[in-house]
């Protein structure tokens, strides 16, 4: 079991997190507010405290992602860390990598997209990426994130996933907010991620070839194969939280991690930081005797469609928050994802959602709250708008 | 012994399949190979089967060169590196238009690899548009003569120059005609440490218009008309050139391809010649060429 609290900044735990998973190849470009995680990294090389790693210092994030398969096709831990624009940039590297099957690593800063230009919070970055065969990963808190960090090395490796993976963070609500911590420990890591050991790699005693191109009598079955990648992944991740656990002592749920869910009716659901500031909210309308419940979302790819059936069978509503949109559709992807894995099933519970906390707004609990009153109208007499921004400044329109 | 094994589907005459062959031959088997997305990856890899008898890589079409310093990080970093060469092979699409920005992050850092440009002088795989590197004049799909063009506005980009303004320790240009020069001169590039870079001229069959017999000849009149000179360049100075005692007038280059047939029938397609000859004359003078 691991101990000794510190207080650091995410960025540094994310940043230490890396260097006991003992990467070979790291690879990044500045971007803010990403920027602090691969400024300790290039520190702790500069010390030589990360064995046999070589850090490459690009001239783009297309690059950056570009090094790291080949680096991972020859064999190599690799790991980047970009946000926003720099991860719209790598957009044909995402694809290339996870039809390759090469489990990089990399850490997504969450951040709003250009334009208007904003370096200020969202999850547009990453929901944008979603469908580019990564797996994604979002994190509450820097010690879930710290921890989230080799988990999901553990996860991409697996010999039956083979997949990248994005571990999502808040930018500056986490990247760049001191909190106590507890460090990775290097003996405890080294006990929980195995040593990557890939079957197929660049090799001249034993040439392959990699990427070859696929025609129409091939092509499906290699996406059909990514699909199922994510598939197993989705007990993968259960597995590695609870391999986490034993070793490290910490658990923060597997695919999602419900709070207060159990007897909610109202059952909210949301990914990243937002997660923190709506436990406070239950923890007060619970003194109140209003049933309201959280689902966090942690494993946006694969979705956990099952788990998440499961989870909100029992509400009178769900209510999603989500810190993105699809412009033409006007609803989150959480929303758009969760009504999605309802329809069809033989639940009937009504999903209304909420969209929030764009370009950086700030979510106070006065939000949250405003949304559970809503929802709670809703039981009562209907979903009048499905879909809405929760914090929408009607003065400036 | 060929490392590229025969049954690909490269066109008769194919000038990819020539170079890569030189290639191999010069670094033997201890090479792992980068290609960007064109000509040669598709026409040695369509899925289950590959032509390659090397360790062979193909992610995209603009990142050859990162993909390459990647490969070569992950050998140092394991421990593999041991002799083994990395080399990047790209078109010039892939090398002086999409892909210069990875080439230039790769040649500032100054990683352990060849970068290998087999020049045919447009956009063959996508059926002939042109790229920074197709000569002035020349008629493409995108740069066809009219009323209004005699064919590309512009002349080539000087890649090789580029390339040894980053300060790498070894540029040369070659020809696929001169298959001992151009052995010489990668066996060469390979051996040096950090990047260094190949451009080569690669005559396209297709693209250019020429009989599919002639790759070899038309590459030939190219260095014999000076209008591809051939030299290397060792820490961005100039060390050797190969001599052209006697050039021949442009025209000869010219009227063998398809490409440059315009210039033969349009009113004022003489003055545009005396443009290209000017081109080769600067060459001459530039490079030392007589």
């Amino acid at each position: 079991m691991s101990g000794k609290m510190t207080v650091v900044e995410g960025s540094y735990a994310v940043a230490h997190s890396v260097k006991v998973c003992r990467p070979n190849v790291i690879s990044a470009y500045p971007i803010t507010p990403q920027t602090h995680i691969v400024e300790d990294l290039s520190q702790f090389m500069a010390d030589g405290k990360i064995p046999n790693c070589e850090y490459i210092n690009v001239e783009s994030e297309f690059s950056a992602l570009s090094t790291l398969v080949g680096a991972s096709a020859t064999g190599a831990r690799t790991y980047s860390s970009t946000s926003s624009q720099g991860l719209e940039l790598m957009h044909e590297v995402l694809f290339n990598a996870s039809g390759m099957r090469l489990p990089i690593v990399m850490t997504v800063v969450n951040r709003a997209v250009s334009a208007p230009i904003s370096i200020w919070n969202d999850h547009q970055d990453s929901i944008s990426q979603r469908d580019t065969g990564w797996i994604q990963l979002y994190a509450e808190n820097i010690q879930e994130m710290s921890d989230m960090t080799a988990q999901s090395f553990k996860i991409a490796e697996d010999k039956d996933v083979m997949l990248p993976a994005m571990v999502c963070m808040d930018g500056f609500i986490l990247s760049h907010v001191f909190e106590p911590v507890i460090l990775l420990e290097q003996e405890l890591t080294d006990e929980f991620l195995p040593t990557y050991d890939p079957e197929h790699v660049l090799d001249t005693r034993n040439p392959l070839s990699f990427g070859t191109f696929a025609d129409p009598s091939t092509y499906t079955e290699f996406r059909y194969l990514q699909q199922k990648g994510m598939d197993v992944a989705l007990g993968k991740i259960e597995k590695a939280a609870e391999d986490f656990k034993t070793i490290f002592g910490r658990y923060y749920g597997g695919l999602i991690e419900p709070y207060m869910a159990e007897d909610a009716e109202i059952l909210l659901m949301a990914m990243g930081s937002v997660v923190g500031t709506i436990k406070d909210v239950i923890d007060k309308a619970r003194s109140q005797g209003i049933k309201v419940g959280l689902i966090k979302v942690r494993t946006f790819r694969p979705f956990p469609v099952e788990v998440i059936r499961s989870a909100v069978s029992n509400a009178a509503i769900v209510v999603t928050l989500d810190k993105n949109i699809s412009i033409g559709l006007n609803e989150g992807a959480l929303f758009t994802e969760v009504k999605s894995c309802l329809y069809n099933s033989d639940i009937n519970v009504p999903v209304m959602g909420f969209m929030l906390g764009h370009g950086g707004r700030d979510i106070p609990m006065s939000t949250i709250q405003m949304i559970i009153d809503k929802a709670a109208q809703a039981i009562k007499s209907g979903i009048k708008v499905e879909s809405e921004y929760a914090d929408l400044r009607g003065e400036l329109l | 012994m060929s490392r590229l094994a025969p049954g690909h589907r490269g066109c008769a005459g194919c000038c990819d399949a020539i170079a890569a062959n030189f290639v191999l031959e010069a670094v033997g088997d201890d090479a792992i190979i980068v290609n960007p997305t064109g000509c040669l990856e598709v026409m040695t890899t369509p899925y289950p089967e590959s032509a390659w008898e090397v360790p062979w890589i193909h992610s995209l079409f603009e990142n050859t060169a990162p993909v390459a310093s990647g490969i070569e990080a992950a050998l140092r970093a394991l421990g593999r590196k041991g002799d083994t060469k990395v080399i990047a092979m790209g078109g010039d699409g892939a090398t002086v238009d999409i892909g210069i920005l990875g080439i230039s992050g790769t040649f500032e850092r100054g990683d352990d690899i060849t970068y290998v440009c087999i020049d045919n002088e447009a956009y063959m795989n996508t059926g002939v548009q042109r790229s920074g590197a197709t000569p002035f004049n020349a008629s493409t799909s995108t740069s066809p003569p009219g009323s209004q063009s005699f064919g590309n506005s512009r002349p080539k980009k000087n890649m090789p120059a580029i390339i040894a303004a980053h300060g790498s320790p070894y540029v040369a240009t070659t020809s696929i005609s001169y298959p001992k020069d151009m052995m010489r001169k990668v066996k060469k590039a390979v051996d040096i440490e950090g990047a260094t870079y190949i451009h080569t001229h690669a005559p396209c069959a297709t693209g250019w218009r020429f009989d599919t017999s002639k790759t070899i000849e038309i590459g030939k009149l190219a260095v014999e008309t000076a209008l591809w000179p051939l030299y290397e360049m060792e820490d961005g100075e100039i060390t050797s050139v190969r001599k052209v005692k006697k050039p021949k007038p442009v025209e000869e280059y010219l009227k063998a391809q398809g490409r440059f047939k315009h210039l033969f029938t349009m009113e004022g397609g003489k003055e545009e010649i005396s443009k290209i000859q000017d081109i080769a004359n600067w060459n001459i003078e530039h490079y030392g060429l007589l």
